[in-house]
């Protein structure tokens, strides 16, 4: 029995084509998923992504767990309201999930994790706990429901929404920053590469607010539109850019790793300088479909007869008008490649990621041949 | 609800087949089919004079979401394909029985046609899907 968030009905109401997602039944679009996906880019968009799972770690030694949980550092976060983006690793170097931590106070950080890996995660984070030894209470908050609005005039959009102090407190938030309006939290983050706000508030006042968005012309937005946001946003999908076989340095992640200082000890730490150490770490990269066609996760990439990597993630973007993809591939692939496509070879130019920021193009095909 | 114009004969695979004038067949993907599939952004299309068995695969349909086989319902020797679905793939999502059409065959027998299912029959297919 497939999982549903407490805007599910209003789903159905909406006309929204209903998929599984990660065990969840969700929208995936609500009539076009192109229109939707540059509703995001010129106006705002407003996702449901419930299915996520909202985790408080509470008590006294919160930052002590969580520096040695995390593969980023949680020293970076000082200020109440910031988050950070982090994978959480395994021993092996292999990435469990990626989330986000909300610093809120010296005894309560906030973690927003992935909807496949709740239970996984929060089994893990719990046995750590008690394998350290470190007192800090971890609670699911299923009382929470959680909406995306995203796009260049989503903020202003859900401010209108706040009393007048919370508004003014939400609109000066700034990038990677959140806030507690009353019951809610705001926080100027998300997963489309436009600006936007990701809401946290009570299961029962979401309705509403997603009619009083819409009321306010932010158009429903389904999972399809999200994929191809993030694809040309440059951010990876759980289970198909990484995964647990995977470490963040051939994730495209190196930056999310924070190695120093050298005396941090954390889970995945010694895997991840062996890796480095023994040199060669395949890149997980942008790839750019020069003829028609699609790209897809798990076609191979060729240059003459040698096989370098495959696709991680692929489809068509509705910005570019053209298909992208990420590819991981061995470190010394060239950028000018070729994808197979149902058994035929089709030429590809490997770029830098993101494709897509704020409504624009920001990539660039490299002018001569070189071996990165 | 999905259109199914009571003219055309169809597949269970979620094709149609229309009987041309000149004896000829079109082919094309059920509003069902392109509903499901969502906005398709490319369409492969077979060459003209390919020779086609019943229920092979001919042409991929590929949406945002993901790409899809289209099996012509009936054999034949490919005489037309759709050439605007190049540039047009959209076509198929807002006129899948009209401008959105796949392909033209010469058919190889016209018994094959009394085969297929009724637009009675495709929509009583449809509802025992839980469509």
């Amino acid at each position: 029995m497939a999982r549903k968030t407490v805007l599910h009905a209003l789903h159905l109401e909406l006309g929204a084509r209903m998929v599984d997602f990660g065990g969840w039944d969700m929208p995936v679009n609500y009539g076009s998923q192109i229109e939707e996906h540059h509703q995001v880019r010129r106006a705002a968009g407003i996702f449901d992504v419930s299915h996520m799972c909202v985790v408080d770690v509470r008590g006294e030694g919160v930052r002590t767990f969580l520096s040695r949980l995390l593969a980023n550092d949680v020293a970076k976060l000082r200020q109440p309201g910031k988050a950070l983006y982090s994978c959480m690793l395994n021993e092996a170097g292999g990435v469990l999930d990626d989330l986000i931590v909300y610093f809120l106070n010296d005894e309560w950080f906030r973690i927003v994790v992935n909807a496949g890996t709740r239970d996984a995660d929060l089994a893990w984070m719990r046995a750590r706990a008690e394998e350290w030894q470190v007192a800090v209470a971890i609670e699911e908050r299923i009382d929470l429901a959680m909406l995306a609005v995203q796009g260049p005039l989503a903020r202003e959009a859900l401010a209108d929404l706040l009393s007048e102090s919370d508004r003014g407190a939400a609109l000066a938030l700034k990038p990677f920053f959140g806030c507690e309006c009353g019951h809610w939290f705001v926080a100027r983050t998300g997963y489309t590469g436009e600006d936007g706000f990701e809401v946290m508030l009570p299961a029962a006042e979401a309705e509403p607010t997603w009619r009083a968005l819409n009321a306010a012309g932010v158009a429903s937005c389904g999972l399809g539109a999200r994929d191809t946001l993030r694809l040309e946003a440059g951010m990876n999908l759980y289970g198909n850019d990484m995964d647990a076989t995977r470490h963040p340095l051939e994730s495209g992640l190196a930056w999310t790793v924070a190695l120093e200082p050298a005396d941090r000890d954390f889970v995945g730490r010694a895997a991840l300088e062996a890796a480095r150490a023994s040199g060669g770490v395949a890149r997980l990269t942008g790839v750019l479909l020069e003829g028609r066609g699609v790209l897809r996760g798990h076609q191979k990439i060729f240059v003459q007869d040698r096989e370098y990597g495959e696709l991680t993630s692929g489809s068509y973007s509705p910005t570019l008008e053209c298909s992208i993809g990420f590819a991981r591939v061995a470190h010394d692939c060239p950028n000018r490649v070729e994808v197979d496509i149902r058994g035929k070879r089709l030429p590809a130019r490997l770029v830098k990621l993101p494709f897509v920021r704020q409504g624009k193009k920001c990539f660039e095909i490299p002018s001569e041949e070189s071996v990165s | 609800m999905s259109q199914v114009p009571a003219e055309l004969k169809y597949a269970k695979s979620h094709e149609w087949v229309r009987v041309l004038s000149d004896g000829r067949v079109e082919i094309g993907i059920t509003d069902h089919a392109q509903s499901a599939l969502g906005d398709l952004v490319f369409v492969d299309i077979p060459e003209v004079g390919r020779e086609l068995a019943a229920g092979e695969a001919c042409a991929v349909v590929e949406s945002v979401k993901a790409a899809s086989d289209v099996y012509t319902p009936i054999a034949g020797r490919v005489v037309e394909s759709n050439a605007e679905l190049a540039t047009a793939p959209e076509q198929v999502n807002q006129d899948c029985y009209g401008s959105g059409w796949l392909l033209r065959l010469e058919p190889a027998s016209a018994d094959e046609l009394a085969g297929l299912l009724s637009a009675e029959a495709y929509t009583e297919l449809l509802a025992a899907q839980g469509n």
